[in-house]
């Protein structure tokens, strides 16, 4: 059989897919954002004085980690309807993609906040700053810039899992592929452009987070 | 002397272990308001763990520490003595600074804004009544010039002086300084303990200091402890215990000090 690409066929479909990945980037973003956010909200509960809140963070986390992603995108979209909670696709996807996301940044975000040294706590104390004042001016601060460059491999990886979508029918990349290929029957442009989509992406935001990693580095490195 | 009216700091009874290990025993200590005490001893003998304890960085295993006549490790429940909460700890130690050997400046923070975090979110104080008063400070340890300097751009000696103004900065009655000059290189140690010196003339400030520096502690301090194992081994005026020290420990601590140094 002869390789064929169907050049007409592809910029007939290009605008449809340019539309399309709109709604992966929607996806990628407000996912990420959530994840961003409720990862550093587990991080800082695992650091309770309270034994039973870390232990129930714990256990949550575990277990999210350990449920593939698309049982709990197919929980959150059929299940839960049966407790009363009805989401679209969109959202329930976003949201499944932020809290499966978020129990891997809380992991990231605590080795940076282990690694504020033990004497930057202690003038905290010493200065009389609230638990509050502490972590928002003195401890995140210097938790997170060293950390940057291991949330945004996250922010790749939520990315590359969008097309998990498509099996709750949002017309985000993947699934407008399959459905333009199956109304054409010409598989190969739509799933080639979905991938090529893919790697020029990974690609841009590779290069994005090392730009943000050397800017951090000259700004936050420095001795206490 | 060892017996003081309305003493700034009192331990009573404090004793402190690390697992097994007592570091403290059952420590009897009193400072006066504005008195300056100079803390000498062999390493290990318990001189920074007396220090932290009164910062509450550390919680002491029996006994009870009084802070300007109130008690700070514990609190009054009717007329029972119960173990301090965390709003009763920090009311009291409001009242003390500390500064750390290693400067534990905030990296992330210029001089000035490591001298503004605490009297803003703490004290209350308006952006411009916290940053003229650090101001104020900065200019007072020298380093008037150096306001929007991160830490990583000042040398060791400008460091534990921004370090310094910082703790002041909340107004405390009482400053901790654990051997501050240790971590410096030979040259620098001057200029830091001319800015303590000058705390000293301030008269009122009740100063507290772990250090190596005899010469210094015999010229500043009203008073010189000797901590051995734990305890106060001697204590007396700068003459007493650098010229006519009594107890075998110090002379012997002394001598090694005074050979080496
Ligand atoms: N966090 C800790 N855990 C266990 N032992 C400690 C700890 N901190 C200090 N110690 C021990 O307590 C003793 C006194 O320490 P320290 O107060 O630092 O002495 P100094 O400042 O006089 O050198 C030492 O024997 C030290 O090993
Ligand atoms: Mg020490």
């Amino acid at each position: 059989m002869m390789f064929e690409w169907d050049w007409n066929y592809t910029w007939e479909i290009l605008p449809i897919l340019g539309e399309a990945s709109l709604v992966t980037l929607q996806a990628t973003l407000l996912g990420f954002v959530l994840a961003a956010v409720l990862g550093l909200a587990f991080a800082l509960l695992r650091m309770s004085r309270l034994v039973y809140i870390r232990w129930i963070t714990t256990a949550i986390i575990e277990f999210i980690r350990s449920t593939p992603l698309l049982i709990q995108i197919f929980f959150l979209y059929y299940v839960m309807p049966e407790f009363g909670l009805t989401l679209d696709a969109m959202t329930a996807g976003i949201l499944a993609l932020g809290v499966h996301y978020a129990c891997y940044c809380s992991e990231v975000y605590r080795a940076g906040l282990d690694n504020v040294p033990k004497g930057q706590w202690e003038a905290a104390i010493a200065l009389n700053l609230s638990p509050y004042a502490t972590l928002r001016n003195v401890i995140i601060p210097q938790a997170i810039p060293p950390v940057v460059p291991a949330l945004s491999n996250y922010l790749v990886a939520l990315f590359k899992e969008t097309p998990l979508l498509s099996a709750i029918a949002v017309l985000e990349l993947m699934q407008t592929a399959k459905i333009l290929a199956s109304e054409s029957f010409q598989y190969t442009e739509p799933i080639t452009l979905v991938g090529l989509y893919f790697l020029v992406f990974s690609l841009i935001s590779a290069a994005l987070s090392r730009q943000l990693e050397a800017w951090l580095n000259t700004r936050h490195g420095g001795s206490r | 002397m060892n017996q003081v009216d309305n003493p700034m700091v009192r331990f009573e009874n404090v004793t402190k272990r690390y697992g097994s290990h007592t570091v403290l025993d059952k420590l009897d200590f009193e400072v006066a308001a504005n008195e300056k005490v100079a803390i000498i001893g062999p390493s290990g003998s318990g001189k920074t763990t007396l220090l932290r304890m009164l910062m509450t960085l550390e919680e002491i295993d029996d006994g009870i520490i009084y802070v300007d006549g109130e008690p700070l490790t514990h609190m009054l429940d009717g007329d029972r003595l119960v173990p301090a909460n965390r709003k009763h700890l920090s009311r009291v130690r409001a009242k003390i600074g500390m500064v750390f050997q290693h400067f534990n400046l905030f990296p992330h923070m210029s001089a000035v804004n490591n001298c503004i975090v605490a009297p803003l979110t703490v004290l209350g104080l308006s952006k411009d009544a916290a940053y003229e008063r650090a101001a104020e400070l900065l200019d007072m340890v020298g380093l008037g010039d150096k306001l929007d300097h991160y830490p990583g751009q000042l040398s060791g000696g400008q460091k534990q002086r921004v370090a310094i103004a910082r703790a002041l900065a909340m107004r405390p009655k009482i400053m901790l300084f654990d051997e501050v000059t240790s971590a410096l290189d030979p040259e620098l140690v001057g200029e830091v303990l001319k800015v303590i010196r000058k705390l000293g003339d301030a008269h009122d400030l009740t100063l507290l200091m772990v250090t190596h520096e005899m010469g210094f502690a015999k010229e500043f301090a009203d008073r010189v402890c000797f901590f051995d194992q734990g305890k106060i081994a001697e204590q007396g005026t700068p003459e007493e215990i650098f010229s006519a020290p009594t107890n075998e420990r110090t002379i012997q601590f002394l001598s090694a000090v005074l050979e080496t140094g």
